[in-house]
């Protein structure tokens, strides 16, 4: 955050603020109201969690994820916090390890999903024309073609593992946010600030990099993090078909050998609940901060409970109206 | 109409996408599905077998334009090839018995979540801030957050396994033969219950939080301002005026998430074992099965392309200004 914010300021000197988004303080930036909204700090906290369980957890877990400590489909005891598997492996440490591959695949995929989808987008947005035309095509043939099946097929042919996977997920996961990105382009495009620059002879490279780029932060940051959420989700879902590397221990593979040794048959509830919470945390923090994004820049979002409280203090009917109530200080 | 022709043309270009892409995928790969299979039943088939495997597959040593036409004209004409797992129905027979479960199971699922989600999201914006409205939104998005395939497992120990409320598997009772009688169709819908559930579950926030944010849009418009001054019922303002109108926008996602639904309901009916499209997908890769793997790919991608035709029909009689243009 702290090159961004440097790069706002650099522009206010280039530019003189003739940008929107130059004459905020640092103080108001996304990243500062991100951490005064209430659902981003939850978010935040649970991402900082997930991550800090994927780098240190397995140095702190006595067991080996991969080793069979224990006897078959053990309840949770105060050896094994969460039981054992069909196999007699050590359920927490699986479900710790797992968090390595599943996030580090899940971030990256999120990442280059994102710049993919941004080149593709914002290229067709900007120049407009047959680039466009060719461009959008390819999108919303890439939109319409369901991901999954797609990715099953694909995957079957190719040698298994995360990097397959990974592959596979940013072949069929960058359509949406090129689509998001290519309106977003459209509609700044037009935008005064455009026309000044190209007017002063600006390059179209630096036009779309220094002039556009930065205003569409908080949409590069939803489109990373929905990115990310689709990628752990799809990945746990192919793994859990068996398409992957059954040997390494990720969320995905757990699920696989618990359906593998029907564990919902078998009553061991403690091989599947705590894999499937963890990615559904993970999935909710990262929606959660998408949630936060998108009311700091879609004010008609905002419950905010004073305006409530409001309505109750002057005895108005609710219901009526969109509230647009600033917060204070801005 | 301008709107349509131009979706349709989308729609035939991504068929023909994915019919390319089924072509390509097999020949960019490292060997080829015959000689696969060949590996698979070593020593059960004669070396002479792998050339008939291979012209069964499609793999000539014909040109790639003209095995590309050939294959086309084939599919054209329904043929998918033949199945190896379940040698020696054709593809299309496979497919015929899976494709009508799925859309069953999906299409009750997303008609329910669809409507019901909606519902919510108009009911809760009514009365913003209020305990609906602040209940729901992260309640249903946390429940949203897990794969559709866990919630699936779940319910089934909870309510199948524990509780023994529901049948665990496959779509109607063992005893029973399929026919039209009223105990068949019962069994057909007590099996459809969990799967069905752990799907509606899964995506009804979606729709909620869809509904939300264009009532939230169609509530400040002016129109609503003057159907209260004209002292209309509550009911009729918020049905009549605002839902319908912020209905349009949902309309849209819906074609979408026909398309996340068939493959959500893919994992759900493995959970399952649920004879739809994506329990033959899985037992096609299981198997090595190709011919029936593209040919369960094709179907879903068709169904998607269909559904979305539809919607967009829909949408242009439901919403007048598209007919003008």
């Amino acid at each position: 955050m702290q090159v961004a914010n440097q790069s706002v300021s650099a522009q206010i000197g280039e530019a003189g603020g003739v940008k929107p988004a130059a004459r905020r303080s640092p103080r108001t930036g996304l990243f500062w109201q991100l951490l005064s909204n209430r659902k981003a700090s939850v978010g935040v906290g649970l991402v900082l969690f997930f991550v800090a369980m994927a780098l240190f957890g397995p140095l702190l877990v006595s067991h080996d994820p991969g080793a069979f400590v224990g006897a078959p489909n053990e309840a949770p005891s105060a050896e094994f916090p969460f039981g054992t598997t069909g196999q007699g492996q050590d359920v927490l440490a699986q479900t710790v390890a797992g968090a390595r591959t599943s996030l580090a695949v899940g971030f990256i995929v999120g990442l280059v999903v994102m710049v993919i989808g941004a080149i593709i987008g914002m290229t067709a947005g900007y120049f407009g024309g047959w680039v466009d035309s060719v461009l959008s095509l390819l999108t919303n043939v890439f939109l319409i073609i369901p991901g999954l099946p797609m990715t099953v097929v694909i995957a079957a042919y190719l040698r298994p593992g995360p990097v397959t996977i990974g592959v596979v997920l940013v072949v069929t996961g960058w359509a949406w946010n090129a689509r998001v990105l290519r309106s977003q382009m459209l509609a700044l495009r037009e935008k005064d600030f455009v026309s000044a620059a190209l007017v002063s002879g600006e390059g179209h490279l630096r036009i779309i990099f220094r002039e556009i780029l930065p205003n569409m932060t908080s949409l590069l940051m939803s489109g990373f993090i929905s990115a990310t959420v689709y990628a752990i989700g799809a990945q746990v879902g192919l793994e859990f078909l068996g398409i992957g590397d059954v040997g390494v221990v990720t969320w995905g593979t757990n699920l696989y050998w618990a359906s593998n040794n029907a564990a919902m048959l078998t009553g061991a509830w403690w091989t599947v609940v705590p894999t499937g919470l963890c990615v559904a945390l993970i999935a909710f923090a990262l929606v959660l901060i998408n949630f936060a994004i998108d009311e700091m820049t879609n004010p008609r979002l905002r419950t905010d409970r004073g305006w409530t409280r409001m309505l109750k203090l002057n005895k108005l009917e609710e219901g009526l109206s969109t509230p647009v109530v600033r917060r204070h200080g801005r | 109409m301008r709107h349509l022709l131009k979706n349709l043309g989308l729609y035939a270009l991504a068929a023909w996408a994915s019919l390319t892409l089924n072509f390509i995928i097999p020949r960019m790969m490292p060997g080829d599905p015959a000689s696969a299979m060949f590996a698979r039943f070593a020593g059960q088939l004669q070396p002479e077998a792998i050339e008939a495997l291979r012209a069964a597959f499609g793999f000539t040593n014909e040109p790639l334009l003209q095995q590309y036409f050939t294959y086309l004209s084939h599919m054209f004409q329904g043929d998918l090839g033949i199945s190896v797992a379940y040698f020696p129905s054709s593809v299309t027979e496979v497919i015929g018995t899976g494709l009508g479960w799925t859309l069953l199971l999906s299409g009750t699922a997303v008609l329910i979540s669809f409507g019901l989600g909606s519902l919510l999201g108009v009911v809760a914006t009514w009365r913003r801030g209020g305990w609906l409205d602040s209940t729901l939104p992260p309640l249903l998005s946390f429940l949203g957050a897990f794969p559709y395939f866990w919630l699936a497992m779940v319910l089934l120990y909870g309510l199948g396994y524990t509780l023994g409320a529901f049948p665990l598997r496959h779509a109607y009772s063992d005893m029973l033969a399929p026919e039209l009688s009223g105990e068949f169709i019962a069994s057909v819908a007590e099996h459809m219950v969990l799967p069905a559930l752990s799907i509606v579950i899964a995506s009804l926030g979606g729709w909620m939080l869809g509904m939300r944010s264009s009532m939230v849009g169609v509530l400040a418009e002016d129109y609503i301002s003057l159907a209260n001054a004209k002292g209309l019922s509550q009911g009729r303002i918020m049905f009549h005026y605002a839902a319908r109108n912020a209905l349009l926008p949902n309309i849209t996602g819906f074609g979408m998430a026909i398309g996340f639904v068939l493959s959500g309901s893919l994992l759900t009916e493995i959970v399952f074992s649920y004879p739809g499209q994506g329990y033959l997908l899985i037992q096609a890769v299981r198997n090595q099965d190709y011919p029936l793997m593209q040919g369960i790919f094709l179907t879903i991608t068709l169904a998607v392309l269909g559904a979305n035709l539809l919607v967009d029909i829909l949408y242009v009689w439901l919403d007048p200004r598209t007919r003008a243009r």
